[in-house]
């Protein structure tokens, strides 16, 4: 099977001025998008507490409200996660209070209405068990604990930070070894590309409003590996191609190498593609966002590796001659 | 053309033995078990384990095998039932001496564990269990030193006689001395800047008043805090123990953070209890009017109590505390400077000192105790071990007070505010009661700053997504790789699982840990590996539509698409790694995976697929290239 019997000739070069203005669009709008609506950060970043139940039988919000009140916690958050059975409950940091306990109420107080109480056993694996006043022994707990999560205010803001510095990171690594490996206007427009897609990908969290914490962080990370991954292998095929084209232009030696790379770059999409379908529909509710963020991000990473990466390098002006190896210094050059 | 020499077949196929069996244990997974641990007065060795076996095999509680190694022993159990039957009943028989816990260990065949292939570690997010992120406060710590600086202060210029106004700790750090005239105050610099080396003086004058302005000297601020660091941590240690978990993790992380881990936790109001309590030293005589033999045998002499050395030696004290761990302000391990022999140098604060300098004075050629002490509190519990409750459903808990004497040396000559115990035989002892009377004395206050805890159920489901979702992604890009390739395709799926197989194989043999988002790192690993034989693969059918021959365009096609393969590898593992650097937990075990994924994947693309490639095709007249 092929996707290409030859190797095509699409004009991506010519199209360049269409999709710079529909990048930037893209870029600006979602610059706009999270200044206005804001990305829905998770209590990694925010700070708080979540905390994940099961209930054996379908819940009640409005009775998880009155249940968590009646034991002084107010202001929760309480929602379904996934069935009727989970519940999702969480909690803004609140100034002053030290808030590590506060999960250990919320359990106390989901588990008061059926006046059960936590038997530990440190069992590993199945399910918690609880004992009553009444029981005779241990049963399965009616509430059972999904996990719990609590992140303070000082770590929430360091993570942000660490986030923040993690991205511009990568970037200047990824740079330094383009422009080591090809040349600073490469290494530019790979950063571009890759900037690009971080930007597009951030904004797809915007809009979904798929929950941002650090899983998700990871994901914008490893877009950016998939993007640049994407983008070298377009610019190593130009390097090649302006060593084997000596008589083309910058333009034809691009556009030779997007085509002759593009069944490539179609292939480890799709299969790429597969494996995040895999997860998303199978990895479960802590890697739905993370799966999402893959998928949005390899759709956009391909479309900048193509249409955002080498117009950059060509629109900074490169030539064959930037390509060639250095010439050797005169005879008189050294003393 | 396209033959690898023999030695290169056989390094690939070793690597490929090594890897297969290294990834094996994986695939039985792990077994219930009992992990009896000792604590610090016990050892576990073959008599302990015997007196274990044999108390179980009274009992009635089947079991399937029984190991002892340097962690302690192990018994292993076919379901959890007996598991939990059995750890109840040997905690009871053993008693406190001890740790009794839960654990899991690898159901491979035990020649696995001789060469050191197991399973891989799992993640909390995975097994379950309790992750605490404790904050220890230094700024307190800092706060308290400044305060005893200045106390010093005040003492060395009395002793000299020379006169300040005020010696004040600033509320932004530091702390000012006034004086009257500019005379005085240079006076009093030289003699604190002589007498106080850890400390930076600068002298300063505001209209008529004139000021010594003092600052602990950086390297004295992070002795301080590395010294609470160390103090905490060794608190923490021995009370995670006491929680009786198999596996715990207590670590520095950062400059002022320590991770605990504890696996199948799931009581985390009764961990955070157990973690977040204090412990004090009480300073006591040692009673040596009366016989220690006479008060053990029921005899207690009045005002005198019979304590416990660390090793279980009975000793007898006199009921007054003479001061406590709260005048205790700093007490490091060092070298006695004539003797060169291991010693703990104890200061003391002012009042400390004053009772420190009387009491000594009359009881030199004495011995004085220093006693460690805990609050614990235990739930009550009935024979079946069911905690007992009280009327609104809550458990009924009794404290005790643990009480341990941890040293109890001679006074040798009357003492004040700086002292040293003497007749330590070794550095670590001398490290280890530096640690405990730190421990404690300069509480530093720590307070949990994250927690993460995964129930037991979601472990489980985790697992089983990660797993499915794994084999559906491999499955899918499996067949869509031999669909597009055919024969070539097929040579890149055993590629693929032979990657899987050595990025399982260094996982295991690294233990690093496998978390959720790790298992995520695999399947994006195993879409993404196949990326290295797309490009040479596409580079063949390029050389051949190029006219070349078939053996050229192999040799060709991987020849030409190695420096592509290899930039975009290393572009995509400068991401991995700074995710690993800034990452915490699953994040970490996300960036491991991918980047060990990116370096096997490399091997097994280029160099295995080039050999079993070279093996079938090479140096044979082919009329076609089967890809």
């Amino acid at each position: 099977m092929e996707f290409f019997h030859k190797v095509p000739s699409f004009d991506f070069m010519g199209r360049r001025r269409a999709a710079v203005i529909v990048s930037m669009v893209l870029n600006v709008a979602t610059i706009g998008l999270l200044l206005v609506h804001g990305l829905n950060l998770g209590i990694d970043f925010t700070g708080g507490t979540l905390v994940e139940v099961s209930y054996a039988e379908s819940a009640d919000i409005g009775e998880v409200r009155t249940a968590l009140s009646k034991a002084g916690i107010e202001r929760a958050n309480v929602q379904h996660f996934g069935t009727t059975r989970d519940v999702l409950i969480r909690l803004q940091v609140e100034e002053g209070k030290t808030s590590a306990e506060q999960s250990d109420k919320i359990m106390q107080a989901l588990r008061a209405p059926f006046s059960e109480l936590l038997f530990e056993r440190g069992t590993i694996g199945g399910a918690q068990q609880c004992t009553s006043t009444t029981a005779a022994k241990p049963f399965d707990c009616q509430v059972q604990m999904r996990r719990v999560e609590f992140v303070g205010p000082q770590v929430g803001s360091e993570l942000v930070e660490q986030g923040v510095l993690a991205i511009v990171f990568a970037l200047v690594g990824i740079m330094v070894y383009v422009a080591f490996r090809f040349e600073w206007r490469f290494a530019v427009g790979a950063v571009v590309a890759t900037v690009h897609d971080v930007l597009l990908t951030v904004g797809f969290f915007s809009i979904t409003r798929f929950e941002f914490s650090l899983v998700e962080l990871a994901a914008v990370l490893t877009i950016m590996g998939y993007s640049i991954n994407d983008t070298v292998v377009v610019f190593d095929r130009i390097r090649e191609n302006f060593r084997k084209l000596r008589k083309e232009g910058t333009l034809v030696v691009m556009n030779n190498a997007i085509n002759e790379t593009l069944s490539r770059t179609v292939m480890t999409g799709v299969t790429t593609l597969l494996v995040v379908g895999a997860l998303f529909f199978l990895g479960g509710d802590t890697l739905r966002g993370f799966a999402a963020a893959l998928i949005f991000g390899i759709l956009v990473g391909t479309y900048s590796s193509v249409f955002v990466a080498s117009p950059t390098v060509l629109m900074l002006g490169l030539t064959r001659e930037d390509m060639l190896p250095p010439k050797k210094e005169g005879a008189d050059a050294t003393p | 053309m396209n033959k690898y020499p023999l030695w290169k077949y056989l390094l690939v196929l070793a690597i490929v033995v090594v890897g297969v069996v290294y990834a094996l244990p994986n695939l039985w997974g792990e077994i219930p078990a009992v992990q009896i641990s000792p604590t610090r007065t016990t050892k576990v060795d073959s008599v302990v384990l015997e007196k274990a076996e044999a108390s179980i095999k009274v009992a009635g509680i089947p079991y399937s095998g029984a190991s002892l190694d340097d962690k302690g022993a192990r018994l292993r159990f076919t379901d959890t039932e007996d598991q939990l039957k059995a750890r109840d009943f040997l905690q009871k028989e053993l008693g406190d001496g001890y740790t009794v816990a839960l654990n899991l260990v690898p159901a491979a065949p035990a020649w696995f564990e001789h060469i050191g292939a197991r399973p891989m570690y799992l993640g909390l997010d995975l097994r379950g269990g309790v992750h605490f992120l404790m904050q220890v406060d230094l700024r307190s710590v800092i706060r308290k030193a400044e305060e005893v600086t200045a106390d010093d202060v005040r003492r060395v210029l009395r002793e000299k006689r020379l006169r300040y106004l005020t010696v004040a700790r600033l509320e932004a750090g530091g702390l000012e001395v006034r004086f009257r005239d500019a005379a005085e105050r240079d006076q009093a610099l030289e003699l604190v800047r002589k007498e106080l080396r850890d400390v930076e003086f600068t002298a300063s004058a505001r209209g008529n008043e004139h000021f010594l302005s003092g600052r602990l000297s950086p390297s004295s601020v992070a002795e301080k805090s590395r010294f609470a660091l160390e103090q905490n941590i060794t608190a923490l240690t021995n009370r995670v123990n006491e929680l009786g978990v198999a596996e715990p993790i207590v670590q520095q992380q950062g400059s002022d953070r320590i991770v605990i881990q504890l696996p199948g936790v799931q009581d985390t109001a009764k961990a955070k209890e157990i973690l977040g309590r204090t412990a004090t030293l009480e300073i006591m005589l040692v009673d040596e009017e009366h016989d220690l033999s006479a008060a053990l045998s029921g005899n207690v002499p009045a005002g005198s109590k019979i304590f416990r050395m660390r090793n279980g030696q009975p000793i007898l004290l006199k009921n007054s505390v003479v001061y406590s761990g709260d005048n205790i302000v700093d007490a490091t391990p060092g070298f006695d400077s004539q003797t060169s022999r291991p010693i703990v140098s104890i200061t003391l604060d002012a009042r400390g000192a004053g009772i420190n300098q009387r009491v000594t004075g009359q009881n030199v050629g004495k011995r004085m105790a220093v006693v460690y002490i805990e609050i614990k509190s235990d739930v009550k519990r009935d024979d079946n071990g069911k905690p007992l409750l009280d009327e609104q459903g809550r458990e009924l808990r009794t404290t005790r007070r643990v009480e341990e004497v941890i040293t109890a040396p001679v006074i040798r000559s009357q003492l004040g505010k700086r002292f040293q115990i003497e007749g330590l035989d070794s550095v670590n002892e001398a490290n280890e009661l530096s640690l405990l009377l730190r421990a404690g004395s300069l509480s530093a206050p720590v307070f949990i700053a994250e927690e993460r805890t995964i129930g037991p159920s979601l472990g489980a489901d985790n697992i089983t997504q990660g797993i499915n979702s794994a084999l559906l992604g491999a499955a899918l890009t499996l067949g869509f790789m031999v669909l597009y390739y055919r024969t070539f395709g097929v040579i890149a799926n055993v590629a693929l699982l032979l990657n899987v197989a050595l990025l399982v194989a260094v996982m295991s043999m690294l233990q690093a840990t496998l978390t959720l988002p790790g298992i995520a790192g695999i399947v994006l690993t195993i879409g993404m590996a196949v990326d290295a034989n797309v490009l040479i693969f596409e580079r063949i059918r390029e050389e051949i539509r190029n006219g070349n021959s078939p053996q050229t365009a192999i040799h060709a096609g991987f020849d030409r698409a190695w420096s592509t393969i290899l930039d975009s590898n290393i572009t995509t593992l400068i991401a991995a790694l700074v995710l690993f650097n800034f990452g915490t937990g699953p994040v970490k075990g996300f960036a491991v995976t991918l980047s060990i994924g990116i370096l096997t994947s490399m091997f097994t693309a280029v160099v295995a697929s080039r050999a079993i490639i070279n093996l079938a095709f090479g140096g044979r007249s082919l009329k076609k290239v089967p890809v």
